[in-house]
């Protein structure tokens, strides 16, 4: 038990170490290939709402969709994630981003369109310290925590400490949405902005939400029979209905952008709004969850099948070169006398000690259509100078370089391999009358196989995540899975198709180490003696 | 030798020399002649060059200097697949990727062989080996016995004229040696083939050979049947390699035809055989082998020249006694007497008369 234990200590540093910079980071690029919490944290009301509409009839959402968009879009705005929001929706349906981002800036204006005339009614409504006389009370602090908990969830934000203020139960009742909506701007006034409640005036949003509560009959002959604070306006308000616009906030949103009356993005929020979604996995293999259905995309965007078999075709044809050329050289490593073989190792070794980068570069150099190689043709008269070799910006540049550059991964486990074969046996087939090439292909290389396998493995593995030579060289024919990764991780930051990606690319990478260890056997590779 | 042998020389090494570095030679000047079917067996201390004049034969070294011949052909331009020759490697070199079965279809494959008589032969040789059921096999399924037979019979299935092995019992226990031995041995004569046995082990050369060449510092000291080799060796390096051997140091007095007479550093005066001494007062290391020497004065003969020795220890080794003396100032000195009904039991301590004949002692180089 205490060896045990000692044992577990000594091996501790490296397991810690592995699980926080490799599984850790694998576990979370799987989760975040499906997570899709985005839509329900920041517009959680309209979601709830939304989940009540058909979207198979061509029937718009209901009215209470519209309110809980307001009530939700004006305080994401607020903590400015409603761009998120758009730029999210945007991957399955082009124009949301947009969208999301003009109706924004125009949320002041709907929440006017009640505040003006509210103010005419009763000028009190202009009043910071009135609105926070009205709406505060006691026995809403549920109702504050309720709120406060949906705040910090939209925004990823601490929202703890002190509001110094709390709803009034009563008005809660009273006004639902002016409660909620007032309850948000006092979070945010308070925690966010560390003002006073009572010194700051309302949102528009408050205002737009009064006009709500004012829309139902009960909640009027409730306002009549009310006395708490605020009653006189309140029933003045109430009195004066039809000074307040006549529309609801359907029309209100409609009127900013017609698109939030169009039946197909309704239909990709509701489709976007669970935790979980395939959305991401179904783009990285180039088709899109509908709400109709999975449908493939149309073919002008179909990129990313094409890339996955490109980097796989890539990856073995720079597998296969590795052995053309790596094989020779580790068999003349292993056969030299030691001296001869030393410096042929250092050769070998030697673009270890120099930077990815440089020898990238210099491939560069050597590949342009000005490069060193076309020259040198050009100058020995084998290609015309009108018509240089592109060796570059293509397929071909990136297997040039990436075959050089993962040349040694190749040399290295082949070498150890055949360092392990004794010359007895190749004398054993001679002796029995093999030719030279008898005993090199029947006797000496079925041994060295286990070498090519651990070295395939290694280059096939290495090549299929590889980015920075295709990044470099490779141009547009000639760029791999990872590149899209690595512009989807730090341009486009759509990370959840980077991690979709990934994800499929380890899936690939497994498989067909599945089928290796089928064909060939994962025993028959050998890494040395 | 083996009946069948003519005496027409059939692989042949002439005034051969080999240098692997270009500056000190490996084998110095060898020369050896083997007629078809016999058994010689090369035997030496490590770094001798056996290993070397093995590989020359079979062509996986090339001379230096010399001629090496085959039939009366020379062979130093023919590359090793065309030389016919079997071989059997210390470590057996079967193929570890092929069956058992496939390692011994290889030299039949390799001369085109049809499919059918391959299998015949690959079965025959199998069975000549008693491992006709281990033909599905891989290498590394079989023990090392095993695998020694089967680099046997691979080496013998396309029915080579001259058949090499180094050292191919090297990693047996001792009794799994002693019956390969006696089945090689066996085998080699039963098929009339020329063997060249490379050995450490001098009870393997002597049990098995026709002749034995003993190797030192890359020359052959002495090549001669087994018998000879024993009885008559012909420098103190064979006296002392072959067999337990006991030496006294001493100077030719005199030398008279077949006998010399030779002083020993302690004093005494004894009578000898003349090997390669060749002038008075020359040193000379005088050889004794332990069973020649006898303390019974019932047995010893009459002119038999006899010694002071005192009893050092006595060993019971079973079938023999063993007993060390100091004979001469030599404390070293080893006697062997078979244990039988009226033997004597020396006790230590005791003074003794030790005896031999003239011929069984023999004056060599110093
Ligand atoms: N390939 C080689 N290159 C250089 N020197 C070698 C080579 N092979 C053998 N030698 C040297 O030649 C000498 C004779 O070697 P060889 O292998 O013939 O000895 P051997 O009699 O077979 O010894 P052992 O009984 O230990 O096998 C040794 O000193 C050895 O170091
Ligand atoms: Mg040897």
């Amino acid at each position: 038990m205490r060896q045990k234990m000692r044992a577990l200590m000594l091996v501790a540093p490296l397991l810690i170490f592995v699980v926080v910079t490799f599984i850790v980071p694998i576990l979370s690029m799987l989760f975040r290939s499906v997570e899709n919490d985005i839509v329900a944290n920041t517009i959680p009301g309209t979601v709830v709402a939304l989940s009540e509409w058909d979207g198979s009839t061509s029937e718009p959402p209901h009215e209470d969709v519209y309110r809980n968009l307001y009530i939700d879009l004006f305080k994401a705005e607020e903590a400015k994630q409603h761009t998120r929001l758009g730029t999210r929706l945007n991957y399955e349906k082009t124009g949301l981003s947009s969208l999301f981002r003009t109706t924004g800036r125009s949320l002041d204006d709907i929440g006017e369109l009640w505040q003006d005339p509210l103010e005419d009614i009763d000028p009190n409504f202009e009043e910071g310290s009135f609105w926070y006389e009205m709406m505060s009370g006691s026995g809403g602090e549920g109702f504050l925590e309720q709120r406060r908990a949906l705040m910090a969830t939209m925004s990823g934000e601490d929202m703890s400490g002190e509001v110094g203020f709390v709803p009034s139960a009563e008005i809660v009742d009273l006004l639902p949405w002016t409660a909620s909506a007032y309850t948000d701007f006092a979070l945010w006034a308070a925690i966010r902005d560390g003002d006073t409640v009572a010194e700051e005036d309302p949102w528009e949003s408050v205002y737009g939400a009064l006009g709500m509560d004012l829309t139902s009959p009960e909640t009027i002959s409730a306002i009549n029979s009310y006395g708490g604070p605020g009653a006189s306006a309140l029933q003045a308000a109430a009195a004066n209905i039809d000074q307040l616009p006549s529309f609801g906030f359907r029309e209100a949103f409609v009127e900013e952008d017609e698109d939030w009356g169009a039946h197909d993005v309704w239909a990709t929020i509701k489709l976007y709004s669970p935790n979980m979604t395939p959305g991401y996995f179904l783009n990285a293999v180039d088709m899109t969850l509908t709400p109709d259905g999975v449908e493939s995309k149309p073919d002008n965007q179909q990129i990313y099948t094409t890339l996955f078999t490109r980097t796989l075709v890539m990856a073995l044809i720079i597998t296969a070169s590795c052995i053309l050329l790596g094989y020779p050289v580790a068999w003349l490593l292993a056969n030299l006398p030691m001296r001869t073989a030393s410096i042929l190792m250092i050769l070998v070794l030697l673009p270890f000690w120099t930077s990815l980068l440089v020898r990238t570069s210099a491939w560069k150099v050597l590949l342009q259509q000005q490069g060193v190689i076309n020259e040198i043709l050009v100058w020995l008269g084998f290609v015309n100078d009108a018509d240089r070799l592109i060796l570059m910006n293509n397929a071909t540049g990136t297997v040039i370089a990436m075959t050089h550059i993962l040349l040694p991964f190749m040399i290295l486990p082949l070498y150890s391999v055949m360092k392990t074969i004794p010359p007895s046996y190749q004398r054993a087939a001679k002796s029995l009358g093999a030719t030279n090439w008898t005993a090199f292909w029947r006797v000496y290389f079925p041994q060295s196989v286990p070498g090519i396998g651990a070295g395939s493995i290694l280059v096939f593995i290495l090549a299929i995540g590889y980015y920075i030579t295709p990044e470099i060289v490779g141009g547009t024919d000639g760029v791999f899975i990872s590149n899209r990764i690595a512009y989807h991780i730090s341009s486009s930051l759509n990370w959840g198709l980077a991690a979709a990606l990934g994800t499929i690319l380890l899936v690939v990478v497994l498989g067909l180490y599945w089928c290796y260890d089928k064909i060939v056997g994962i025993d028959n590779v050998k890494l040395g003696g | 030798m083996a009946d069948g042998a003519s005496n027409e020389a059939f692989v042949e090494f002439e005034r051969v020399q080999k240098s692997y570095d270009g500056e000190s030679l490996v084998v110095k000047d060898l020369n050896l002649t083997m007629p078809k079917g016999e058994f010689l067996t090369m035997l030496g201390p490590s770094g001798s060059g056996k290993t070397t004049c093995l590989m020359m034969l079979a062509g996986f070294e090339t001379a230096t200097h010399g001629d090496i011949r085959l039939g009366g052909v020379s062979i130093n331009d023919i590359p090793p697949h065309k030389r016919g020759i079997g071989m059997v490697f210390q470590n057996y070199a079967l193929f570890p990727h092929m069956t058992i079965a496939e390692n011994l279809a290889f030299p039949l494959e390799v001369r085109k062989m049809g499919k059918a008589e391959q299998e015949e032969k690959v079965k025959r040789a199998l069975d000549m080996v008693e491992m006709g059921s281990f033909g599905g096999r891989r290498p590394a399924q079989l023990s090392g016995g095993q695998q020694q037979r089967v680099a046997l019979a691979r080496a013998l299935v396309f029915e080579p004229e001259l058949v090499l092995m180094d050292e191919p019992l090297g990693a047996l226990d001792k009794q799994l040696r002693e019956k390969m031995q006696f089945e090689i041995t066996h085998l080699a004569h039963q098929l009339g083939i020329t063997t060249v046995y490379v050995t450490h082990d001098q009870t393997e050369a002597l049990t098995m050979s026709d002749r034995v060449a003993v190797f030192d510092d890359g020359r052959i000291q002495q090549l001669a049947p087994p018998d000879k080799l024993y009885e008559e060796p012909e420098n103190s390096f064979v006296a002392q390699f072959i067999g337990e051997n006991n030496t006294l140091e001493g100077v030719v007095k005199e030398i008279k035809g077949n006998t010399c007479v030779v002083q020993l550093d302690g004093g005494e005066v004894i009578d000898a055989v003349p090997v390669n001494v060749s002038e008075v007062g020359e040193r000379t290391r005088v050889s004794i082998r332990p069973e020649r020497v006898e303390y019974n004065r019932d047995r010893l003969h009459e002119d038999a020249h006899t010694l002071k020795a005192e009893v050092l220890e006595f060993i019971y080794m079973g079938d023999i006694f063993r007993t060390r003396l100091r004979v001469a100032g030599n404390d070293e000195f080893i006697i062997k007497t078979r244990n039988a009904p009226d033997q004597v039991r020396l006790t230590p301590g005791t003074e003794i008369e030790i005896g031999w004949l003239a011929e069984d002692c023999r004056a060599l180089d110093a």
